[in-house]
């Protein structure tokens, strides 16, 4: 009821009113009830119904005399409902005296179910016996569609969330094998590594022999990541008087050039041994590797300078004579005490291993105090000074490199070229390598290895 | 593991008096037996636990695996009887634990001297031959009830449900904890109780068992009182005047007289 409070009370709405409440208190206990928006019953202890309003008989189709005294409560339900009322609803209802909204389906005449909340309390006696049970039901049919969609939801969530677990745990363990991949070719690469640096050591010497009255220094560079070079050298002695030192340059890069280095550089030492003539030495290497590979339908080659150091007695004491030849390689350069540099000719000489029978001829000189002789790869001599490869180093550049700086013994000539060559940047393309061996201005008792290789 | 703990283990009575251990079925938990505990208690040593998953346990040790299978909640009842050092025990279970009795016997037969199977049901779903009262479409529907409810247990509830004295405040709340239970917990507990079929397992029982059944008992008919009576040769059947499935509830009385009876025979 709605009115203004500065009106005077209209006496036909007080009227209205009036009725309106008389007619409320004239509505029975009995009719409030029977008719009461929701159903009502009253059992024995046992369940057996002694009471039950209409609205309930009429949700459920039943005729009252049909259900008093005959019916159990527990009958109503559905066989689900049943189940989970005598093991869960009288129980506690014994325990507790009282239960409230508890979710069940009632079972319609029609067999209909009718989803319910249901509340009961059981009424004592004075000495606090129970007497009997009553139980109100409201009908829960929208409330159960509505919790249904909420339990279907909860539902879904709970197996997205499965899912998603599960696919989390499918990606850790993808990760996990990844890891264990990449553990597995990290290993596999240190093995490689390991085994790479064992077959690089066996191409060039780990470190220079010292040479009695000799002075010795070496540079070497790789362009492969690999660090398996086409480019060796050696240094060694054949007897108490005489030293063999070669170096040269293996068609091609990596593994396949590393082999045919390692078989060039042991027939060289061993070629030495037998015969220490350098055209010899390149001739027996020549045989070994046309055999080897020219012969078998897959040419390979290299290029190579070979020589003997030694003291004669019937030269100064502190001279050496030099014999050397050469097989396609360029020539080398012997820088004098004062800073003169010539390229010593070695006449003839073709690529090593190309022919069946190629010639090779000796040549001489003879190193005095503070000379030194640079043998050296086209590493060198043909690294980019340009953007493009038309703009090379070259021969004349090097030779006036080494007459401007006049680097004094192997040392510092190998110091000022491995600037030079740092200078060239990524214009170094290719392996390097470089040898030189001198004899001291004033000659030490002994030598040591000057350099190591790199 | 503290298995006193795990299993929520309430010892009364007289230290030293024959020991009888009570197993609460599917359902609720231990308070099942408050009424008639009073009367065992006189001159027994009454043990009373919940199986874990149920009452107050320790939810944390429930196992799906383990407690799919009447064998894990057997496994229960003697882990118990050995943390107690207990013998020779009256076993008393009502509901599917009488079924679990049966087995707990047949695993550790030192320590169940006697049983006592109150409204015991060997399988629930109707059979060949077999009258259990139920189809598989009904337990499925009992499975179903039991969601429904579901949104009346709160997780928050737990701990308060579980045993937490120090928080009087919620217990306004418990109106219906002696049955609440984690609904995945009791999920399982249903399908391990109702699609159970321990028949055969009657026929190994050897020691001297009281079949107490309902007069009126939806869940366990009296035919399948009969049942249990005829397959186990040591066994007598009492039928109780009571109607539902629980009579230790609703007829505690007449309950406890029955069982006092036959354990007096044990002495």
């Amino acid at each position: 009821m709605c009115r203004r409070t500065d009106e005077e009370p209209d006496p036909g709405t007080d009227r209205a009113t009036d009725a309106a409440f008389s007619a409320l208190l004239e509505d029975s206990p009995e009719e409030l009830y029977e008719q009461a928006p929701c159903g009502y019953l009253s059992t024995l202890m046992d369940g057996t119904v002694a009471k039950i309003n209409a609205t309930l008989l009429n949700w459920l189709g039943l005729d009252r005399e049909t259900v008093i005294g005959r019916t159990r409560f527990a009958d109503l339900l559905t066989v689900g409902g049943k189940l989970y009322h005598e093991t869960h609803f009288a129980p506690l209802l014994r325990m507790q005296g009282q239960l409230r909204g508890i979710a069940l389906e009632m079972r319609a005449a029609s067999g209909d179910r009718l989803p319910v909340l249901v509340s009961s309390t059981v009424k004592h006696g004075s000495g606090g016996e129970p007497l009997l049970i009553r139980t109100t039901v409201f009908d829960a049919s929208d409330r159960r569609a509505y919790e249904s969609e909420l339990l279907r939801r909860r539902k879904e969530a709970e197996r997205a969330r499965a899912e998603a677990e599960q696919a989390r745990a499918e990606a850790e363990r993808e990760r996990e094998r990844a890891e264990q991949a990449l553990r597995q070719a990290e290993a596999d690469r240190a093995r490689l590594t390991d085994a790479i640096a064992a077959l690089q050591r066996s191409l060039v010497p780990s470190a220079l022999p010292a040479a009695p009255g000799l002075e010795s220094a070496v540079y070497y560079h790789t362009a492969s990541p690999d660090r398996l070079g086409g480019d060796f050298y050696d240094f060694f002695p054949i007897d108490e008087d005489r030293w063999a030192f070669f170096l040269g340059d293996v068609c091609g890069k990596g593994p396949a050039a590393a082999a045919l280095t390692s078989l060039t550089r042991y027939t060289l030492r061993a070629a030495a041994l037998h015969d220490p003539e350098p055209a010899h030495a390149l001739a027996t290497l020549n045989t070994v590797l046309h055999e080897q590979y020219t012969a078998a339908g897959d040419p390979r080659y290299c290029t190579a300078v070979f020589g003997i150091i030694e003291a004669r007695a019937d030269a100064a004491p502190d001279h050496r004579r030099i014999r050397i030849a050469s097989g396609g390689h360029p020539p080398a350069l012997l820088i004098r005490a004062g800073g003169k540099a010539d390229f010593v000719p070695t006449p003839g000489g073709l690529l090593v291993g190309i022919l069946p029978d190629a010639p090779f001829t000796t040549a001489h000189t003879t190193l005095a105090p503070g000379d030194t002789l640079l043998l050296y790869t086209d590493g060198l001599t043909e690294a980019r000074t340009g953007p493009t490869r038309t703009s090379l180093f070259g021969d004349d550049a090097l030779h006036a490199f080494i007459t401007d700086r006049r680097p004094a013994g192997p040392q510092e000539l190998v110091t000022a070229l491995t600037g030079l060559l740092q200078s060239f940047g990524d214009g170094l393309d290719d392996d390097t390598a470089l040898l030189a061996i001198g004899v001291p201005e004033t000659q030490p008792t002994t030598t040591t290895a000057t350099n190591t290789p790199r | 593991m503290d298995i006193r703990r795990r299993n929520n283990v309430n010892l009364t009575g007289p230290i030293g008096g024959p020991v009888v251990v009570l197993a609460h079925g599917f359902g609720c938990d231990q308070n099942m037996w408050r009424l008639i505990v009073p009367a065992l208690a006189a001159r027994h040593r009454v043990v009373l636990f919940d199986f874990v998953g149920s009452g107050g346990s320790d939810l944390s040790a429930f196992s799906e695996e383990r407690y799919s299978s009447l064998d894990g909640y057997a496994q229960d009842v003697v882990e118990v009887c050995e943390e107690l050092g207990l013998e020779q025990v009256v076993f008393v279970g009502h509901s599917v634990s009488a079924m679990v009795g049966v087995l707990a016997a047949q695993a550790a037969p030192e320590r169940i001297g006697a049983l006592v199977m109150v409204a015991p049901s060997p399988r629930y779903i109707d059979d060949e031959g077999y009258r259990g009262g139920f189809s598989e479409e009904d337990i499925e529907e009992l499975l179903g009830s039991l969601e429904l409810n579901y949104l009346g247990w709160s997780a928050a509830m737990a701990p308060v449900i579980m045993g937490n004295p120090e928080r009087p405040e919620l217990g306004q709340e418990l109106t219906n904890s002696f049955c609440a239970t984690d609904p995945d917990i009791a999920r399982v507990f249903a399908r391990t109780t109702f699609l159970s079929d321990s028949r055969e397992d009657l026929k190994a029982v050897t020691v001297p068992t009281l079949v107490l059944e309902c007069a009126q008992d939806v869940i366990a008919p009296r035919e399948v009182g009969a049942y249990v009576h005829a397959a186990i040769a040591t066994s007598r059947l009492v039928t109780l005047d009571a109607t539902g499935h629980c009579p230790q509830l609703s007829a505690p009385e007449a309950t406890g007289e029955a069982i006092l009876a036959f354990l007096q025979e044990r002495q």
